[in-house]
C-alpha cells in the first residue's frame, strides 16, 4: 500500500459527506505490522502488514475485508489488546504503547465479537462495570466501593441510549443474542469513551436493532463528537452509516475513503473474488451491493 | 479535570439521544430507578444479605456447641460463653466439665471450623471468576492435594516437631498449592479459559500426581506418625489451642482481606480476560496475584485441616444462584455461608456415631459430590 494513495483517499474525504471541523486525528497508525507468535511457528505470516492511516476524530469508519483479512486484529491493536511488533500507533496524539490499559479504558470503549456470559450478572450490574476504569483507584480499599450517583446516572443513560431500561434486573445469562449485544454496547458506553470500537455489533441482531444501533452510533457522532470504528461483515449496512470506509485484504489496505469510492465492483470483486452488483440505494443514493444470484429463468 | 469535562459532554450528549416515541419515553427518569428496582447490589442489600448470614452463622454455632457425644443445654451454653467474656469464674448452674469440654474442646473446634469453611468457599468464589467456570474449586483443581504433598514433605523432613510448626507447614502447603496453581495458570492462559473438561482433567491429573506422591511419603513413615497423617489427610478438624488458633486467625486474615481487596476486580474477570483488559485491568497481573493468594490461603487450611473438598464449589455456586453474581456481595456471603456450612457437617462428623469421630472431609464430599454430578449432568447450560 503506497501512501500517496491513502493521501489522495484522505483527501478526497473532506469533499466528501461530512465537513470535519478539524483534521484532528483520533488515532494515528503508521507502518504497523503485526502477527501472532508462539513458540512452534516463530515466523508466520502478518496479520497486519505494513498498515497506515489515521482514524479523524468523530468519524465513523467501517473496516471491512474478506475473513482473515486482519480486521479484527486490527481492532484489538487499537484497544491495545495486542501489540504490533513493528509501527506506531498514536491515541489524540500519545503513544498508545506508553499508556496504562486503564488509561486507555477510560478514552476507549470495546465491543468485542463475542462475549459470552456465564456468571448471573443483571444487566445493569454489566453496564455499571462500564464505569470501572474511572472508579477508585486504590488497589486495597478499592474492592469494597459503590457506584457514585454519577455512576449511576451514567450508566443508566447508556442503558436507555441503547433501549435496555425495561432489562435492568434481568440476569445476563437469560438474555437473547440481540439483549446481550445492546447490554455490551451500553456497558462500552457507560465508559463514557471518545472513541468506541465495535467489532461486528450488528451480528446476532435483528433488522430493527440493526437500524437502531447504526443510527445511535452517528447520533452519539452528530451530537457528542464520538469517534467509531466498525468492523463488519455487512457491506451494505457499511456503506450506508460509515463517513469512510477501509477495506482490508490479507493484512493490507486495498482501499480507504467514502463509500462511494471503496464500493466499487471492481475493487470488491478482486478482493472477495466474488461477483457483486452495484447500485445506488434509492433513499441515500449511496452504494448498494447486491450478491448476483441465480441466474434468471427463461420464461416458460 | 478533563474527564469530568468528558464526562459531562458525554451526560449531555447520551441524555439527548433518547428517542421520542421508543419504548424508553414512557419511563420517566428518575436518577437511582435502577436501584429500587433492586436490579443492583446496594449498601442496604449488602449490609441486610451479609447481616442475616452472620446471625445465622452466630445461631449454627450455638447449635453445635450444644451438640456433641455429650449434649449440654443451651442456656449452659450460654452462661459459659457469658463467663468467658466477662472474664468471671464459674457462675452457678455451670459444670467444670461443661466448662472444659465447651471451652477446651468443641469452641476452639468450631472456630476452626469456621475459618476453615470461610476460606475454602472464599478460594473457591476467587477460582470460579478467575477461570470462568464455575465448578472451579481447590479440591477439583488439584491444589489442595498439592498443599497436603507440600505439607506432608514438611512433615516428614520433621517440620511439625520444631517450634515453628505453627507458621512452617502452613508455608509448606501454601509452596505445594503453588506449584499446583502454577500448572492450572499455565493451562489457563493457554487456553485464554479452562473450559470445564480441561479444567476436570487437569484436575484428575494433578490430584493422582500429588496423591501417588503424599502415599509414598505416608509408606515410608513410621506407621505412627502415618496413621495420623492419613487421618489428617481424609480431613479432618481437630481442637487447636488458642495460641495456634490466633496464629492461623492472622495468617488467613492477611490472605482473605488481601482477597477481598479485590472483588470488584474479580467481577470484571468474570467477564473474560479480554473484555477486563478492555474495562482497564491488568490482567496479567491481577491473575497472579489472585492465584497466588488463593495458594496462600489454601495452602494455610490444608496444613491444618487436611483435604476437605467441594466447600469451595458448592457452596459459591448455591450463594450465586440465590443472591446474584457481585462479588461484592458472593465472597462475603460465600465466606459466612462456607463457614457454617462446615461447622455444621463437623458437629455431624463429631456426633453421628459419637463417640466414634468421622473425618469431616468425608461428610463435606458425600454431600457436595452428588451436588457435583448434579451440575454436570442435568445443569450443562451453567458450564462454559
Amino acid at each position: 500500500m503506497s501512501g500517496t494513495s491513502q493521501h489522495r483517499a484522505i483527501g478526497m474525504m473532506s469533499s466528501d459527506s461530512i465537513p470535519l471541523l478539524a483534521q484532528a486525528h483520533a488515532y494515528d497508525i503508521q507502518s504497523v505490522r503485526f502477527r501472532y507468535q508462539s513458540n512452534e511457528s516463530p515466523a508466520s505470516r502478518w496479520i497486519l502488514d505494513n498498515i497506515s492511516f489515521h482514524v479523524q476524530e468523530g468519524e465513523v469508519l467501517g473496516v471491512v475485508g474478506p475473513n482473515g483479512s486482519g480486521k479484527t486484529s486490527l481492532l484489538k491493536v487499537l484497544a491495545r489488546l495486542m501489540t504490533p511488533q513493528q509501527g506506531y500507533i498514536s491515541l489524540f496524539g500519545q503513544d498508545l504503547s506508553a499508556k496504562a490499559q486503564r488509561e486507555v479504558a477510560c478514552v476507549v470503549g470495546v465491543v468485542p465479537q463475542d462475549s459470552q456470559m456465564l456468571f448471573p450478572f443483571t444487566v445493569a450490574e454489566s453496564v455499571l462495570m462500564g464505569r470501572f476504569p474511572h472508579q477508585s483507584r486504590n488497589r486495597w480499599i478499592g474492592g469494597f466501593g459503590w457506584e457514585s450517583r454519577d455512576d449511576l446516572a451514567i450508566a443508566e443513560q447508556a442503558m436507555m441510549t441503547m433501549d435496555i431500561v425495561h432489562l435492568a434486573h434481568r440476569s445476563v445469562t437469560d438474555l437473547s443474542g440481540g439483549e446481550r449485544q445492546r447490554t455490551v454496547i451500553a456497558r462500552a458506553l457507560a465508559q463514557t469513551p471518545k472513541v468506541l470500537l465495535l467489532d461486528e455489533p450488528t451480528a446476532f441482531l435483528d433488522l430493527q436493532h440493526q437500524v437502531e444501533i447504526c443510527s445511535v452510533l452517528r447520533r452519539l457522532r452528530d451530537e457528542g463528537g464520538l469517534t467509531v470504528v466498525l468492523v463488519s461483515h455487512d457491506l451494505n449496512l457499511v456503506s450506508q452509516y460509515c463517513d469512510r470506509i477501509l477495506l482490508l485484504d490479507r493484512g493490507q489496505i486495498v482501499r480507504l475513503g467514502g463509500p462511494g469510492e471503496v464500493i466499487e465492483p471492481e475493487v470488491l470483486e478482486s478482493v472477495y473474488r466474488c461477483r457483486v452488483l452495484v447500485d445506488r440505494h434509492p433513499s441515500s443514493g449511496l452504494p448498494r451491493i447486491t450478491l448476483p444470484g441465480r441466474p434468471l429463468q427463461s420464461s416458460h | 479535570m478533563m474527564v469530568h469535562v468528558i464526562r459531562e459532554n458525554f451526560l449531555k450528549q447520551l441524555s439527548t439521544t433518547v428517542e421520542p416515541g421508543s419504548c424508553t419515553e414512557i419511563l420517566s427518569h428518575e436518577p437511582g430507578r435502577m436501584v429500587s428496582q433492586g436490579s443492583i447490589l446496594t449498601n442496604s442489600r449488602w449490609m441486610a444479605i451479609l447481616g442475616v448470614l452472620s446471625l445465622t452463622a452466630i445461631a449454627v454455632g450455638l447449635i453445635c456447641l450444644h451438640f456433641g457425644a455429650q449434649p449440654i443445654a443451651y442456656g449452659e451454653v450460654l452462661r459459659v460463653l457469658g463467663d468467658m467474656a466477662s472474664d468471671r469464674d464459674r457462675t452457678e448452674g455451670t459444670s467444670d466439665i461443661a466448662r472444659t469440654i465447651l471451652l477446651q474442646v468443641r469452641l476452639p473446634r468450631i472456630l476452626l471450623g469456621f475459618l476453615v469453611g470461610c476460606s475454602l468457599a472464599s478460594v473457591g468464589v476467587a477460582l470460579q471468576a478467575l477461570l470462568r467456570n464455575p465448578l472451579a474449586d481447590p479440591y477439583v483443581l488439584g491444589v489442595s492435594s498439592g498443599a497436603a504433598l507440600g505439607t506432608a514433605v514438611g512433615i516428614l523432613f520433621g517440620v511439625g516437631t520444631t517450634f515453628l510448626a505453627e507458621t512452617a507447614l502452613p508455608a509448606c502447603g501454601f509452596v505445594g498449592g503453588l506449584v499446583a496453581l502454577a500448572v492450572i495458570y499455565r493451562m489457563a492462559t493457554t487456553y485464554g479459559q479452562l473450559p470445564i473438561h480441561s479444567l476436570l482433567l487437569t484436575g484428575v491429573i494433578l490430584n493422582a500426581i500429588f496423591s501417588a506422591l503424599i502415599m509414598f511419603i505416608t509408606s515410608i513413615l513410621d506407621p505412627n506418625r502415618s496413621y495420623g497423617m492419613m487421618a489428617w489427610l481424609m480431613g479432618t478438624l481437630t481442637a487447636p489451642t488458642y495460641g495456634s488458633l490466633v496464629g492461623l486467625m492472622i495468617y488467613l486474615s492477611i490472605g482473605l482481606f488481601l482477597l477481598f481487596s479485590q472483588m470488584r476486580v474479580l467481577n470484571i474477570l468474570a467477564l473474560g480476560e479480554e473484555s477486563a483488559r478492555t474495562l482497564g485491568i491488568d490482567t496479567e497481573q491481577a491473575k497472579r496475584s489472585l492465584f497466588v493468594l488463593s495458594a496462600l490461603v489454601t495452602g494455610a487450611v490444608v496444613s491444618v485441616s487436611g483435604m476437605i473438598g467441594f466447600i469451595g464449589m458448592v457452596v459459591p455456586h448455591a450463594v450465586r444462584l440465590v443472591i446474584g453474581a457481585d462479588h461484592r456481595l458472593l465472597l462475603p456471603a460465600s465466606a459466612l455461608v462456607g463457614g457454617t456450612f462446615l461447622m455444621g457437617a463437623d458437629t455431624v462428623a463429631r456426633t453421628l456415631i459419637a463417640p466414634t469421630e468421622i473425618p469431616v472431609g468425608i461428610i463435606t464430599a458425600l454431600a457436595g459430590g452428588p451436588f457435583f454430578v448434579y451440575i454436570l449432568l442435568w445443569r450443562k447450560d451453567r458450564l462454559a
